[in-house]
């Protein structure tokens, strides 16, 4: 009985650069002068080696080396799915390259027990010159699968691209999005213990997108290992129940997914769940009045950046009125991660609206119930306006934000026991009443 | 229910434990690995499929292309050098004693180009999916042979029209023509993996070969060198090649000990490229 579907122990890569980031080819003739010039060279030269990218902590003193991966270990036990995440450069590929074997490792050892299968791209070997039917075969070969495998799925895969009709074409003539969806159905097949999966889902129309996303899902779910980098997280949420945030090349954190891409968050988008306004000065607002500090907070009055969906959230808008006599009406708009507006909200609290407010220290608070937001990043623009007299004081668009998470738990959520992508800019949960209208008793 | 659950996970973790593939980092070359090739053949089939199936399409004259290639060379030749220049034919008419060497040379020098692009022109293979990858240039070897086989039947033609018949020793053309593979794949791997490290070798690979043809008895006899000069030749794979192609389609001059040489040249030129090519494979995804 194997324990570990994946075992990484100190896993670490170093690149060679030669100039700049990406390694570039040398060629016969530099080389062979480089070794005619060789005698003539002062010991101790290369300056430009000094100087390149000393700020960036993956790069060795001379900067020549890039430890792409350093130290990385994890373990990931047999029908788990696990979801890498991270900036770009972080090292999730490169990781993603030594467990597939595409390259090998500097320092460290991977074992893998199982039928290994990998999607790093969709449709590799393609061949524009070739029919779709003959593609497949070419594709499935190249991903691994048998020739009697592929024969076996051949129908399912074409219907599961729904390009029945254009199987005997050459694919110089479809589509990119035609060329695409059938490099997906093919992938969509592949049956080993692990896959390994790079961000390959941000292809194609809304809908195959989802149908793809869809069959992922079943593959994690038929208790197949799956190691799944992504930057889509409401997609790494529902998929995977652990998550490793990798930072310039090592781990910087493997926890639960909803921690991770909570952390993920504040730390790599630069988005954050407070924001203060020390200095007045510099505070928006203008001689009037000024928004001091907006929060987002949790039911204990907490500052939080992660929320589970069922959870109500609270939105805090602290401000100071520097001249009295107007109507002030604080409120917020709420944006998710497309930049969608979602809604607008204001301040409807009955002892402060349609009153005139004099000078001084306010604080405001709004909640958001839960089982209202789908999942996501949610952007909170705080605004502070007057009326009658339609004045803008203060809007900062995006000033905090937080994630709303959704994971498997007792309490039933908008989504019942429906496990694949639920699309929509909200995730209410209405009253639901199903009666029999038939009347009549059934059997 | 439950029963066949355990089952079940049971039987997953016992085909588990077949498949086990540790990866560590690799300081020298452990192996050939050439058990992995055969567990990749369905892959080496299909690209090798493919390659012609592309060819094929490709190009509007299609099998046309593979005729006429080595067809008027044979034409340009036989003016130039056999008409103009006299260059001694062993008795044959010209035509077909150049044409006799041009069908496993265009063999061999589209075999030997493909092959060492065969890494440079397959990057996007390299740096996504994991197989040996040793299947490239043997896949561009193995492919030029559908070339060839076109290419032979207007040798039969020639043969027809010269009432020449071929000797008993056509039955070592296959071998000749394996001599001619392995030697093509034996450079080609060393080219192959040059080309990545390299990438002004392409350049030189066109020029080198058009130098090889002219270092080879192709468009004239190795009959011009007597012995032990001649045997010395077979230090060039291909001189046993072509000589031995003429001996067993038109009953030329036996190539002899050259052959054997030839031979040993060939292998130790496969088995150490072969070698090189390991120990180049693992930064092939990190240069390509």
């Amino acid at each position: 009985m194997a324990r570990y579907a994946i075992k990484v122990e100190n896993l670490s890569k170093k690149y060679r650069i030669e100039h700049g980031a990406r390694p570039q080819y040398k060629t016969l003739r530099d080389s062979l002068s480089e070794l005619a010039l060789k005698p003539f060279r002062k010991v101790g030269g290369n300056k430009n080696g000094l100087f390149a990218a000393q700020s960036d902590p993956r790069f060795d003193s001379q900067g020549k080396l890039l430890w792409a991966l350093r130290e990385v270990s994890f373990e990931v036990k047999p029908g788990e799915v696990v979801g890498v995440i991270g900036a770009n450069g972080a090292g999730k590929s490169t990781l993603l390259k030594v467990l597939t074997r595409i390259t090998y490792p500097t320092h460290g050892k991977v074992d893998l027990f199982g039928r290994v299968g990998s999607l790093l791209e969709v449709g590799t070997g393609f061949h524009k010159e070739l029919t779709g039917r003959e593609n497949v075969y070419l594709n499935g070969a190249i991903l691994g699968m048998r020739k009697a495998e592929i024969e076996i799925k051949f129908d399912e895969i074409v219907e599961f691209s729904e390009m029945e009709k254009f199987i005997d074409t050459p694919v110089k003539f479809y589509s990119s999005g035609m060329g695409v969806r059938l490099a997906f159905a093919v992938a969509a097949h592949l049956e080993p213990e692990i896959l390994l999966i790079d961000e390959v889902l941000a292809v194609g129309d809304a809908n195959f997108q989802r149908k793809c996303l869809n069959k992922m899902e079943d593959v994690g779910r038929q208790g197949r290992t799956v190691v799944f980098i992504s930057h889509h997280m409401p997609s790494i949420t529902r998929l995977c129940e652990r998550a490793i945030l990798m930072q310039e090349g090592r781990i910087k954190m493997d926890a639960p997914t909803f921690e991770v891409v909570g952390c993920y968050m504040s730390n790599s988008l630069g988005t954050k769940p407070e924001q203060n306004w020390p200095v007045l000065s510099k505070a928006p607002g203008d001689e009037t009045i000024r928004l001091t500090a907006v929060r987002v907070i949790s039911r204990d009055g907490k500052v939080r950046d992660h929320f589970d969906i069922r959870e109500p959230v609270g939105i805090q808008l602290e401000y100071i009125v520097l001249e009295g006599g107007y109507e002030i009406s604080p409120g917020f708009s709420l944006h998710n991660e497309e930049g969608q507006w979602l809604f607008s909200s204001l301040d409807t609290d009955p002892n402060w609206s349609r009153k005139v407010r004099s000078c001084g220290h306010y604080l405001s608070e709004a909640w958001i119930p839960g089982n209202l937001l789908a999942e996501g990043t949610m952007f909170v623009g705080p605004t502070i306006r007057s009326n009658p007299k339609d004045i803008l004081f203060v809007y900062e668009r995006d000033a905090v934000a937080f994630q709303i998470t959704e994971t498997p738990g007792e309490q039933i959520t908008a989504r019942m026991d429906y496990s694949h992508h639920l699309p929509g800019l909200m995730r209410p949960m209405l009253k639901w009443e199903t009666r029999n209208s038939t009347g009549k008793r059934i059997g | 229910m439950q029963s066949t659950i355990k089952q079940a996970i049971e039987t997953q973790s016992i085909s588990s434990d077949e498949f086990h593939i540790h990866i560590e980092p690799v300081s020298k070359v452990t192996g050939l690995k050439l058990g992995e090739l055969w567990e990749f053949r369905e892959l080496l089939f299909f690209l090798t499929w493919r390659d012609v199936k592309v060819r094929y399409k490709q190009t509007l004259l299609g099998a046309t292309w593979a005729i006429l290639q080595p067809f008027m060379s044979m034409v340009v030749f036989s003016l130039f050098f056999g008409k103009l220049a006299n260059i001694g034919s062993d008795g044959l008419p010209y035509p077909i004693f150049n044409y006799a060497a041009l069908l496993p040379w265009s063999y061999f020098s589209g075999a030997l180009s493909g092959a060492s692009h065969s890494l440079v022109g397959s990057a996007h293979m390299i740096t996504k999916i994991y197989f040996p990858r040793l299947i490239l240039p043997i896949s561009a070897g193995v492919s030029g042979l559908v070339d060839f086989c076109f290419a032979f039947l207007v040798l039969i033609g020639l043969m027809l029209f010269y009432k020449i018949q071929p000797t008993i020793y056509v039955l070592v053309l296959p071998l000749l023509l394996l001599l001619a593979m392995v030697t093509a794949i034996g450079v080609g791997l060393w080219f192959s993996a040059f080309n990545v490290r390299y990438r002004d070798v392409r350049y030189i690979i066109p020029f080198l070969v058009q130098l090889w043809m002219f270092a080879s008895p192709v468009v004239y006899s190795s009959s011009l060198l007597s012995e032990p000069w001649r045997t010395l030749y077979g230090l060039n794979p291909m001189v046993g090649v072509v000589d031995g192609f003429r001996w067993a389609l038109l009953g030329s001059t036996p190539p002899g000990p050259m052959l054997w040489l030839s031979i040993i040249v060939a292998v130790v030129l496969f088995i150490s490229g072969l070698f090189y090519f390991r120990k180049m494979e693992t930064t092939f995804a990190d240069e390509v």
